[in-house]
């Protein structure tokens, strides 16, 4: 897509160092949105661009390109934010949405406030090997048909086979009214692999994707065949699968397969906008024990490449790797730029947003379990009866309570110390606390999992986790087994 | 944005401005949409947060030689427009030839007149949105001595418009305002917390019911406190219409041409089966005006119509896009749904049960020894509408003897869709519209598989 400019105000010349709109423009806005009072006020640039392909039943569906450019300006006085967002980048569209913000924000006092910015500044993010829009479309569409060909001449029961392919550059610029004035450059391709298998028993799926904050030069080290024959490998396996157990029992993670299982049964509830809530069972829980000795918790936004990183964060703050639970010590919260000042303390670089278009709050990373000593067969052999989940599906957690639920979508029966039968997909729950504590083997084979996107209040965010095989001691598995 | 005007009008001249620079042999669909929304949120009596965001977007999709190709951008600046008819037209070639990709065509099908904008909801003052929210949150925390605090308590509109134009003649328009009050309370008693929401919706303000929304939130989050872990074991479980609504819209989506055709829906060869109970009657109709995701028309501009999918049980009726239906050799049902931002997609919109004649508490009479479940979670990793695997987690209340007792949580209940919809033993009479695309009522279940200690 040409890049728009001029009546835009866009300033688009592919240089990492330039910012989208200069710095005197973004002062004005400032200044508008500071006319009539406030101790803070924020204007957050986007210009977005996205490619996706599609393969289907044996056809590239479509190719689509989207683009999606505006601001978001946050105004703050006293207890409340006011906030609006808009497409018309000119002075005059910015300078409107600095006055809804403020009117919302229903400043009290009067004074003119003349916000001055540094200049630009601020490194941009990853290292870029191959920028996703230099690379041909028709390069794109064909990693699409191979991992179809791929799929399918893995196992013929594989009755239907979908394939995405995705890459965006989201170039953002932050601008506040404490003279701060930065960017970056995000750039994120996404690969994903679908595939359902057809048996006397019906129909089964599986699944495998890959995504890295990186250029094309992905596929330099992906392997998109190897990445469809393990999705249809999946589904395969689940053609013979026995129905999954029911009620309380020991569960195997494996490695890279469990990450959500920290994600929700305690890294949403770390976040500081709901401890502050007391929407959280780990509120006035710092300093505490509350997970095994084992277990250290890391959320960290600089891992390079990986699905959940940036340079700075949607509020401007550098990332940064903050540890959680140190030796099952709660050592911190994560902090966005409202809660840490009310707390008066430094954010912790997890302030994000979806888009332009929404406020930021506090959100995870990377979110990681570090490794442990125990070794992965001795784990599953020392285990009587249970269940081994290689991976784990989506999950949901309610903070407030603890109780959170995760899907299985590739899971074995553990009977006698040895992996034995596949199981049916069903849910696995648990309250996040006393999972916590009941963790009682880590193993040292850390690995990060596939790429997610976390809701949080109808914001959807790119976020990564890893960890190593471990098992809780109890979980309860909802299947239909006796 | 200067000359736009952001009513149907303007926004079909867009539209239509762009489909008139369609090239010889290339049709051209394009889809525009404006919207304005408000967000209050209150918190400890004061507000949090007022968000006034207005949004437009363009989709546009161009087919020459039976390959399409898409493009969208967030803005509906003159310059933009064009570059995403370019890049649209530049995506054609990238896509492999099928005979049935096409734009839709008129099909002469009536659209309802629905009804769906009040002016009253445009007119409406911030500050009495402001006032509602602080109402919402001050009536909440005060509903009952356990409650502890009020995470959110918000309120919420917006008015919408979108237009569709294409090369073979679709002109359709659009437009609706909607706005909701939600709680979500914290209640605490001996250590231990809970949490429950409650909501209200309408068209306009006016419609809403700040003391309900409050009184649900306080009702939601305090009947789990002193809940405890139940056994696992087979038993009968009756949902309610929050948690029957969300089954429902599980259900339904597997009955949809595209699933089908791509050999994605367990369903696929059933067409005229009996594949539930006698009791089950389920329809599509997002002509009812009362259904929350009501429209008059599809994704593609065509009317929406009333489409039986099961009938006592039989199943009756896959529903389609027009790309779908004439690779199925029939004609489109009007469901055709996306946003501006992808290609039409296939789906229901509005679809409910037909309701039985018993109430809630007489069903619950009948059972000797079960459950009612009054919240899920985790529908979206548990359950695979390709295999019909079932599992989700769940709280809710025993049944002893034909009475309510003691609340129950953390817990699952599992089953497949095929034999959830022929173990339907009954359907409550409180049909009931929610917040999504399908409609509630009380559901009665045989036995299912309750996984807990």
């Amino acid at each position: 897509m040409a890049d728009g400019n001029g009546s835009s105000g866009i300033a688009d010349t592919g240089s990492l160092e330039t910012g989208l709109l200069d710095a005197g423009l973004l002062a004005d806005t400032l200044s508008v949105a500071m006319a009539t009072g406030g101790e803070f006020a924020e204007v957050f640039v986007e210009d977005r661009r996205s490619t996706s392909a599609v393969l289907d039943d044996g056809r590239i569906e479509e190719l689509s390109s989207g683009r999606d450019r505006g601001a978001g300006i946050r105004v703050v006085v006293g207890e409340t934010t006011g906030f609006a967002h808009t497409a018309d980048l000119s002075q005059a569209g910015l300078r409107n949405a600095a006055e809804a913000a403020s009117a919302a924000a229903r400043s009290g006092g009067g004074g003119v406030r003349e916000v001055t910015l540094d200049g630009p500044s601020g490194p941009s993010s990853a290292v870029i090997g191959v920028l996703p829009a230099d690379v041909p479309k028709a390069r794109k569409v064909a990693l699409l048909e191979r991992a179809d060909a791929a799929a399918r001449s893995a196992d013929g029961a594989i009755s239907q086979v979908s394939a995405r392919y995705g890459d965006s550059q989201r170039r953002i610029q932050v601008a506040n009214s404490e003279g701060l004035l930065t960017g970056d450059r995000q750039i994120r391709t996404f690969f994903s692999v679908s595939c359902v298998a057809s048996g006397d028993t019906g129909l089964q799926t599986g699944r495998e994707s890959v995504g890295h904050t990186v250029g094309f030069e992905l596929f330099d080290r992906v392997d998109v065949d190897d990445l469809a024959r393990r999705a249809a490998g999946r589904a395969i396996t689940k053609l013979g699968s026995v129905p999954a157990p029911s009620g309380e029992m020991p569960v195997v993670v494996g490695p890279g397969g469990g990450g959500v299982l920290f994600h929700e049964a305690c890294g949403h509830g770390l976040e500081a906008d709901l401890v502050a809530k007391s929407a959280s069972v780990f509120a006035g829980r710092r300093g505490e024990m509350v997970a095994t000795p084992t277990v250290s918790l890391i959320d960290d936004g600089t891992m390079a490449g990986e699905w959940g990183c940036f340079a700075i964060d949607d509020e401007g703050r550098p990332a940064q790797r903050n540890v959680l639970i140190e030796d099952g010590v709660l050592t911190d919260y994560m902090w966005d730029r409202l809660r840490a000042r009310k707390e008066g303390r430094e954010g912790s670089g997890n302030g994000r947003r979806q888009s332009y278009r929404h406020l930021p709050m506090v959100r995870m990373t990377n979110t990681y379990l570090e490794g442990g000593l125990d070794d992965p067969e001795e784990i599953v052999a020392g285990t009587d009866h249970g269940v081994y989940v290689a991976q784990l599906g989506g999950g949901q957690v309610n903070t407030a309570t603890g109780d959170f639920v995760f899907g299985m979508t590739e899971a074995y029966l553990i009977e006698d110390g040895r992996l034995t039968a596949p199981i049916r997909e069903g849910n696995l729950i648990g309250n996040g606390p006393e999972a916590l504590l009941a963790i009682d083997a880590i193993a040292g084979d850390f690995a990060m999992g596939s790429p997610g996107t976390c809701g949080k209040d109808g914001q959807g965010v790119p976020v990564g986790d890893g960890t190593p095989t471990l098992r809780v001691s109890r979980l309860t598995v909802g299947g239909t087994a006796a | 944005m200067t000359g736009t005007r952001d009513d149907e009008a303007g926004l079909l001249a867009i539209a239509e401005r762009v489909v008139a620079m369609a090239a010889p042999g290339e049709a051209i669909e394009a889809v525009v949409v404006h919207e304005r929304e408000t967000e209050v949120r209150a918190y400890e009596g004061e507000i949090e947060s007022l968000t006034s965001a207005e949004s437009r977007g363009i989709g546009v999709r161009v087919v020459r030689d039976g390959r399409q190709g898409f493009a969208y951008a967030g803005t509906l600046d003159a310059d933009a427009l064009i570059e995403v008819l370019g890049e649209a037209r530049d995506n054609v070639e990238f896509a492999t030839p099928d005979e049935h990709c096409a734009v839709a065509e008129p099909d002469g099908v009536p659209v309802a007149d629905l009804d769906l904008y009040r002016s009253a909801l445009v007119a409406h003052p911030t500050e009495a949105k402001v006032a509602m929210a602080l109402e919402l949150e001050r009536l909440t925390r005060s509903a009952d001595p356990r409650i502890s605090g009020v995470e959110s308590a918000e309120y919420g509109d917006s008015t919408s418009a979108s237009a569709v134009a294409t090369t073979t003649g679709i002109r359709a328009t659009s437009r609706e305002t909607g706005c909701f009050l939600s709680a979500y309370a914290l209640a605490e008693q001996d250590g231990e917390t809970q949490t429950g929401f409650g909501f209200s919706l309408g068209r306009e303000p006016g419609d809403l019911d700040v003391a309900t929304a409050a009184a649900q939130a306080a009702e939601r989050s305090t009947r789990m406190l002193g809940s405890v872990k139940p056994a696992s074991g087979r038993i009968a479980v009756v949902l309610d219409p929050w948690v029957s609504a969300q089954f429902l819209g599980i259900v339904a989506g597997t009955l949809n041409g595209e699933s089908v055709q791509k050999g994605r829906s367990l369903f696929a060869d059933r067409l005229g089966d009996e594949v539930a109970s006698p009791l089950l009657t389920l329809v599509d109709d997002p002509t009812d005006p009362a259904a929350t995701s009501a429209t008059a028309t599809d994704g593609e501009g065509l009317a929406t119509r009333r489409n039986v999918l099961v009938s006592g049980g039989r199943l009756e009726r896959f529903v389609h896009n027009s790309e779908t239906a004439r690779r199925a050799g029939t004609t489109s049902t009007g469901s055709a749904v996306r946003g501006y931002s992808s290609t039409p997609g296939v789906g229901v919109r509005a679809v409910s049960i037909r309701g039985g004649d018993r109430t809630p508490a007489e069903l619950v009479a009948g059972i000797d020894d079960g459950v009612l479940v009054q919240g899920v979670s985790g529908l979206h990793s548990g359950v695979n509408p390709v295999s019909g695997d079932f599992s989700t987690g769940a709280e809710g209340l025993r049944i002893r003897g034909g009475e309510l007792a003691e609340p129950i949580r953390e817990f699952t209940i599992a089953s497949t869709i095929q034999k959830m919809l022929t173990d339907l033993v009954a359907i409550g009479d409180d049909v009931q519209w929610l917040p999504m695309r399908a409609a509630g009522v009380t559901l009665v279940f045989g036995e299912l598989t309750v996984s807990g200690v």
